[in-house]
Parts: structure tokens; sequence; C-alpha cells
């Protein structure tokens, strides 16, 4: 899916997506599994918000030195025995991944979740070079035998229900009991645990993301609930970590600031169940962990994001709260928005990453109501960026012209108040006429997006501003006269 | 800015009010329930030549043009003590964005800032500022409220309405679930994408339906019309108003949304 | 130019900055240097009674059982019971802790096999590095003594923790990582375990046991 983007067609993804009955009760799931709980978390702490300013500030200040951070981690990956690689592209990316398994006589991959993954679409490079990926984590596990992407950075079965599961389980698991009892959530679980216990031991190469890589330590550190980040980088002779460069953060210390944070935006826990250090290959007298540690380190676009209004999107932990919280992910969902990163982070990240002449609707497609950056643990103005990308298509005349010649109309009338005032007062007069029956439009010209769904309230007829000089000039008079 | 609160304290402040241009198009009741409110709080009120805050070309990036009409608003509005608006999301755009819009310009920036430093929603304003515990009003039933987005997350406008609601005779407040939940509006947004707007107000109207309050309020008018626009095509009789309709006790006029004939009738 | 090369510069040029600038050089070497500590958060920070009672209630708030032990001896007898309680068989998967693996655990009839799990294991018993109050935190390093496999593939994982070793915040607890292994120095893997393995893909409910440890015991040794 990452290599044939779909949002262009985010106003038709979105329309299939509203129709569909399965995906919409599955939303539903998004209040009661994030939303209360991240709100009933933070309560419990009384730092969370300034935690939030000291995320915001850490990530700030890594960005701000973020070469001289990225050799210290380097050297000290170096260090520890393990190597770095440097990947200016998602190409580059894939032909040095590809490398390494080569290099192990990798057959079979084994998969922590990563969205970096997705983002240089891996699975498809690793399958077409004939070695077999296994996702591991749950969702993406499930989404893999679907043949789709995640529809949310930590949720990526979000938009699925138990009932579909367990028809793909028992599409592709044949070498079960056809008669066996899934109807229960946890039976679906197990099974997947048994399924991929085996797939885990067999592994050659095991491949994770970082949520974080530690200059101070040359560490890379995965945050998961399941473990299965942690038998994915175990069990095989070969750990790759692939993560963006934006990653680093200076110290042991700045990281548990941000872990702090983290957790209660995404899930509301207080702390995952399992935050992973790892600083190189296995040591001399070990007895297990992999042979070999490798760490592939993304640019793709985002060193140009520096120094530029965008560059505060790279504070951002992927912990999905924006989105959690997001009126328009609600009600379309993940894949609606046609890539990689949906919701209010993939708004403004994936114009950046794709073009905005690819992804124009994605930052349009917001109703600023703020409710993300209210939740954002690094406070990441969403909002804003968003806007900047409107500003950026209205520029290079991008938007659409029905839009602009709109803006423009009103501008023309809004910037000569007599004229404005003349006419308006004229204008609403008729239309408050007209309405005064029912009280409603049932269809006004040129905005059949709004009366398609709904009706138009009727103006009460005339202006405030005529009305008020009407009842300026009686009171006045009133006045004299008595 | 000091200088006008020491003389605001010595005599009646003097608001600008900024009716927004929605109020002055569709609902002038909302205009005239606000200015009685600011003057029994004991303000002098003027309505000072206007038309638009810029937030529609601002939201759209249309950055020339909301500088143009920002500007407009600057001049008209620079000699007042304060300027107040009936709506969260044009006093949001005066207060949060004027400064950002201008931040580049040194000759206007510092006007941009001092208009955003006196600029207020009308509630808050009453209840922060002007330090109104209780209004003379009353209306008779349960209502529900909705907290427009701008107002709540932008100006952090919670309290102050029901506050003020909580003091109004016979009326009795009913919160509906997710009442913190944007209506799906978004300017422009609910009708270039409609069938989304149309799937949150959806949500919307349901949790205000589930509330079981007859009255729905708000602060902010285009979130209103919104809302009484899907009451009104679901065939739901809910009646729809602004809160300052309610504060000043001026609910003569038919709802939103409802039929002015029969009203009068 | 090599993609390093051409990222780092990148980088710089986006910046404004040759990264040859001496104050942010001795930025970068300062807070690498000194790690502040950032934001203290007041609820770990009580005397070590306070920590340790803290400890005990957040591990059990992620939904971990723990029990108290008097001292190391006590340990082979606190397995028993906790493998007994379980319709466990006898057997345990433990490492080479001197700590744990010179007990005299021929007083009880558990069936020891020693290293690395396999994965065919039902119980495993490793000790931690840490435990951290504030959220009920085990800290594991990775060593032949605790090897890594046995905290992630039986599905029950025991864990030992000595009561001194608890501290109220993260940041005590990288210290005294630092005291022990030297400063910028990290055993190979430190594991943060929270309570059990656990997944919400299945319409958001939490089911616990996903691909690590479906319980996770916690014996707090008090000497």
């Amino acid at each position: 899916m990452s290599a044939h983007p779909t949002t262009k067609r985010f106003i038709a993804n979105a329309t299939e997506a509203l129709a569909d009955p399965q995906l919409q009760r599955a939303m539903t799931n998004v209040r009661s599994g994030f939303i209360d709980k991240r709100a009933a978390v933070a309560a419990k702490l009384p730092e969370f918000e300034a935690l939030r300013d000291s995320a915001r500030d850490i990530k700030n200040h890594a960005l701000a030195h973020l070469d001289l951070y990225l050799e210290k981690y380097e050297a000290n990956v170096t260090a520890a025995g393990g190597h770095v690689h440097w990947a200016r592209t998602a190409e580059e990316a894939r032909k040095i991944i590809l490398g390494i398994c080569h290099d192990a006589g990798a057959k079979t991959v084994t998969k922590g979740k990563s969205m970096i993954s997705e983002e240089i679409a891996l699975n498809a490079a690793l399958e077409a070079a004939g070695i077999v990926p296994v996702e591991t984590d749950l969702g993406e596990y499930i989404i893999q035998l679907r043949d789709e992407a995640p529809s949310h950075i930590i949720a990526p079965a979000v938009h699925l229900n138990a009932s579909q599961v367990e028809s793909d389980f028992r599409r592709v698991h044949t070498h079960l009991d056809a008669g066996r009892d899934l109807s229960e959530p946890v039976q679906l679980l197990t099974e997947a645990r048994q399924v991929l216990r085996s797939k885990f031991l067999a592994a050659d190469v095991g491949i994770t993301g970082a949520n974080f890589l530690v200059a101070e330590t040359g560490s890379s550190i995965i945050v998961t609930n399941e473990g299965n980040g942690d038998l994915t980088q175990t069990l095989p002779k070969t750990h790759i970590v692939i993560a963006s460069l934006e990653k680093i953060v200076p110290t042991l210390e700045d990281v548990s600031q941000i872990l702090r944070v983290l957790a209660r935006s995404a899930t509301g826990q207080e702390m995952s169940v399992y935050t992973t250090f790892s600083t190189g290959p296995r040591r001399a007298a070990d007895l297990d962990g992999p042979e070999n540690y490798h760490v592939v380190i993304l640019d793709n676009g985002r060193s140009s994001m520096l120094g530029t209004a965008f560059q505060d999107m790279l504070r951002c932990i992927r912990c999905g709260a924006c989105m959690n919280h997001c009126p328009v992910y609600h009600a379309v969902g993940g894949h609606a928005y046609g890539w990689v990163y949906p919701g209010p982070m993939g708004a403004v990240l994936t114009p950046t990453l794709l073009g905005v002449d690819k992804a124009g609707h994605l930052p349009n497609a917001s109703t600023f109501c703020g409710r993300c950056e209210s939740v954002c643990p690094v406070r990441i103005p969403l909002p804003k960026m968003m806007r900047h990308w409107r500003e950026a298509e209205f520029e290079r005349h991008l938007s659409p012209a029905t839009m602009r010649s709109g803006i423009k109309f009103w501008a023309f009338f809004a910037k000569r108040p007599a004229l404005y005032r003349f006419a308006t007062s004229l204008m609403m007069n008729v239309m408050g006429w007209l309405g005064r029956d029912k009280g409603c439009f049932s269809s006004v010209p040129l905005a059949s997006g709004w009366t398609d769904y709904r009706d138009f309230p009727a103006p009460q007829g005339g202006t405030f501003q005529s009305r008020y000089q009407a009842h300026r000039k009686s009171t006045q008079n009133n006045g004299r006269a008595a | 800015m000091r200088l006008a609160q020491d003389k605001a304290a010595s005599r009646a402040p003097r608001v600008g009010l900024f009716v927004t241009c929605l109020v002055d198009l569709m609902r002038p009741s909302i205009g005239f329930a606000a200015l009685k409110l600011l003057e029994q709080a004991g303000c002098k009120v003027e309505v000072p030549s206007q038309t638009c805050c810029g937030q529609p070309g601002y939201n759209s990036g249309d950055r020339a043009t909301a500088r143009d009409l920002a500007e407009q608003v600057i001049r008209s509005f620079s000699h007042c003590d304060y300027v107040v608006a009936p709506s969260g999301s044009c006093a949001g755009m005066i207060k949060a964005h004027y400064p950002e819009l201008f931040a580049d310009d040194p000759n206007l920036a510092p006007k941009a800032q001092a208009l955003a430093g006196k600029t207020h929603e009308l509630i808050s304003f009453l209840v922060d500022v002007m330090k109104v515990k209780s209004v003379d009003a009353s209306f008779d039933g349960a209502v529900t409220y909705h907290d427009s987005c701008s107002g709540l997350r932008e100006l952090k406008i919670k309290n102050q309405p029901r506050q003020l609601l909580g003091s109004v005779n016979g009326l009795t407040m009913v919160e509906m679930n997710e009442s913190e939940v944007c209506c799906g509006f978004g300017g422009t947004f609910a009708v270039k994408y409609g069938e989304i707007s149309n799937s949150i107000v959806e949500k919307k109207t349901g949790n205000i339906s589930e509330s079981g309050a007859p009255t729905l309020l708000a602060g902010d008018l285009g979130c209103l019309l919104n809302m009484a626009g899907k009451l009104a095509r679901e065939g739901k009789s809910i009646e729809v108003r602004h809160v300052a309709e309610v504060l000043a006790g001026m609910t003569d006029e038919p709802p939103i949304g409802a039929p002015r004939v029969s009203a009068q009738s | 130019m090599s993609a390093r090369e051409e990222i780092l510069s990148t980088i710089r040029r986006s910046l404004g900055v040759t990264g040859q600038e001496k104050p942010r050089l001795d930025t970068v070497t300062e807070r690498l240097a000194n790690a502040p500590r950032g934001l203290t958060v007041a609820r770990g920070q009580l005397p070590h009674e306070g920590q340790v009672a803290l400890f005990k209630e957040q591990a059990k708030a992620t939904l971990a059982s723990v029990v108290d032990v008097a001292s190391y001896q006590d340990v082979p007898a606190a397995v028993a019971d906790y493998l007994r309680q379980n319709n466990l068989p006898a057997q345990l998967r433990i490492g080479s802790d001197p700590r744990m693996a010179d007990l005299d655990w021929g007083k009880t009839a558990i069936e020891l096999s020693h290293g690395p799990s396999d994965g065919n294991d039902l119980a495993g018993l490793n000790h931690a590095f840490a435990g951290v109050a504030e959220t009920g935190t085990l800290v594991m390093t990775a060593s032949a003594e605790n090897p890594t496999t046995i905290n992630f593939l039986p599905d029950h994982a025991l864990v030992v923790v000595s009561a001194k070793d608890i501290t109220g915040d993260y940041e005590t607890m990288w210290s005294n990582l630092r005291a022990q292994y030297g400063k910028g120095q990290m055993p190979r893997v430190v594991n943060w375990v929270t309570g059990p393995s656990r997944s919400g893909d299945i319409e958001q409910v939490i089911l616990l046991g996903a691909h690590g440890p479906r319980r996770v015991h916690i014996m707090v040794v008090q000497d």
C-alpha cells in the first residue's frame, strides 16, 4: 500500500469508509479503548502537563543539535560492536536491509511493529527477494493476513472486529482443527501466540523499529506490550533496527522523561509492559541474544524539514493520541488517509514525504478543532502546521478553484465595509423573508456539501449593523424628546 | 494595556462589540443580547464599522486576504479598552492568531499584539474580566451545552457559561456526553467535506438527543447553525439558541432554524 | 558524497550550522556528561520503606503478583509455593546468578534446568537489577547469569528483586546502573518489565499473555 498511495482519492476513500458498517462499529472502540483511559491516567500524575513541556523541550534540544547527537550515537553503537548504516531514501534503506538479510542467508524474517518499515514498503521488497517477512505484533499479523496496511500507528487493526479476525484465522490457519472455538477474543490471541511461537524460533533475522535512539549509550529502544519485539530481536542471529533520524534523544534521563508521557498518551497505561534498551550484539559471555546488531538510520526527507515551518513535526513520538482524539479519524478510520500515517500527524507528515500535490486533501480535511494539539505529549501545533500546508497549496494554486473564488468573492465585500453593509442588509432581508415559513432552507446553491445532509437555518432578516443603526437613531431621538 | 486597565478602572470600560459576520448576517438578536449583557455589566458599548475577522481566508491558506481583513479590524477597534465578540472562534482568531499573522511585520506586530491582549469572548469577558457572578434572567426548562472548540481549547472557556447559566431562574443544566467533541462545522470544512462533517454532527445530535434536554445552547453561531440544521433535517424538535440570548433573557425570537411565521401567529 | 555525509550536511544546512561551532559542541558534551535528571516526579520521592511499598502496590496494579520473601534462603520455598498454587510441574528454568543458583534448592522438589530458555519452559526465574517504585517496573539486565530469554519465553516469569535495589524513580536507577557498569556503558539489553505481556489489538480489549509471559510473579527479598 505504501508504494501506491491513495491520498488523492481521500474523498472517495472517506465515502467508502462511511458506508462500511463493520468499520463504523470498530471505530466506536477508539473511545473506550483510548480516550477515557488517557484522561484517567493523566489525571493521576500531577506532573503530567509539566512533563509534556519537558518532553517537548528535550526533543527540541535534540533536533537543534541533531547532527552532533547522531555522530555520538553512531560512535557509541560502533563501540558496542554494532553497525550503523545511513539511508537517504526508502530505496537505500531497503537495499541495505536486503543486503544484511542476504549476508545472513535469511529465509524468514520476524518483524516487530515499525512504521518506518511501512514507510519504506519493506515487506514487499523482502518478498520480492524471496524472503518471508512475518509480522509478530498481533495487530500487524492480522492485517498482514488480510494484505492490508495498518489503519493506526499503534493499533494497526483498530478498524477490524473480532469476527473478521476469526474468519481470517480460519482461512489461513488451515492446519488447525476446523471445529475449534474462536468465538472469544482470548481464543484468537492464544491461537496467534501458538502460531507465531514457532516463527520466532525459526527466524534468521529479526527486524524492529525504534521508539528512541540514545546518543549517550548508543542504545535503541522499543516499547511494546506484547513482548513480540523482544522475541523478534532476541532469538534470531541478526537484529536489524530501522529508525528515522529524528528518534535521537541525548541521555537515558531524557528518554525517561519522555517515556513518562508516551504510554500515558498512547494507551493510557502508566508504562508500557516492555521497554527495551538494546546496545550492540551479544557479549562474549552471553548465552543468548543476537550475534549481529545493525541500525539503519533513515532520512527520507526529514533532514530538509529542519529549519522550516514543519520542524516541530519531528518531535512526534508516534503515540497515536492525535488520531485517537480526532473526529475526522473517528469518522473515516485510518485507511481513508491513503498512506502510512493517518490522522492529524499524518495530515502534516504525509505531504512532506509524498508532496503536497499528492496529499493536499489531508491537511484540508480538518475542522481545526484543536483536540489533537491539546493531547499531543510533545505539544506539536498540528492545526497550525496543517494551515501551513493550506497556505502552501494556496500559493501554488493547488487549492480548488471554487474555494479560491469563493474566498475572493467574500473578501471583495468584506474589504469594503460600506458596500458590505449595503449588500448584506439587502440580501439578508430577502433571505430572511424567503426562509420565514420553514425557518430553514433544504438546499442552498453551491453549498450542497452542507444541504445534502442538513438544513441551512434561515437568517432572521436584516443585519445586526443595520438594525443597530436604526436602534441607535430611535434611542437618540427618544433621548432628545425626553 | 496597563494604561487601558487603569483608565477602565476609573470609568465604565469602553467595549468595542465585534458581533462577527455570522451574527451580523444570520442572527442579529445575538448581537443585541451581547449588547444588553455588556451594558448590564457596566460597559460602555460601541459598534465600530466591521465585516469579517479574516478567519475563512486564514484557514483556507489565503494569508493575504486574512491580513487585509485583520488590518481592518485592528484599525476599527484599536481605540477601545476591550474588544468583545459573542464567539470563541472569532475572538480566538484575534487573540491567538493575529499576532502570528503579523509576526514578521514590525509596524503591525505590536498593534496586533495589543489588540489580542484586550480581545475576549463575550461570556468569559463577563465572568473573568467584569466579574459578573449572576444574571437577571429566567428560562423555563432544561438546557444542554456544547463546548465549541476554539472557545474551549484556545480560550479555555468551560465553566464561565455554566456559572452564569446556573444563575438563570428556572433553568436546569443537563450535560450531554462528549460535550467537548467538535460538532463537525469547521467553517468551509462543512461544505468541502460535507459527508465527513455530517458523520461528525450526527454523533453530536445523537448526544444532544440522549441528554433529554429540549434546548441546546452554545457560544458560537457557526456550530449552532450546523447542529440546528442537522436537528431540523432529522426532524427533532430541539430548540437551538446562542447562550447570550438566554443569559440576556431575550428568547422571544424563534430559535435558530425555527419558522418565524408560525411562531408569530 | 556518502549517504552519511550527505545526511549530516543536509541537517547542518537546514539548521544553519557547520557542526564546528564550539558552543554547540560544548552544549552536547555537557549534556551527555552531566545527564541532567529533568523534572522530578513526586510520587516516588519517599523514604525507602515507602518506595518498597509503592513498588509492590504499583506492580500489583499492572497485574503482576507480588510476595515478600524474608531472605534469599527462603526463595526456593517461595518458588515452590507459586508453582504448587498454579498447578505447575516442579520444574524451573534458571540462569547462573549466584544469589539464586547457589541456594539450597534440594530442600524443595523443584527440578532446575540452567541456561537460556528454548521456549519449552513453563516457568523461569531471573534476578532483577532493580525495581522502580513509580510504576512498579522491574529492571532486568542481560547476562549469562540472567539470560534474556528467561524473561520472555516461559509462560510464568518469576523474578527476584532485592528490596534494597528498589528506587523511587527511573533516574535513580540509572545512576545506580552507571555506578555498576560505568558511565556510557550499558548491558547488552536492559529490559523494563511492567506487568505481564498483553495486547489490546482485538477490539481494543486488553488480554493478557500475548507473546511474552502470561504471568509475572515478583518476590521481594527483604534482607
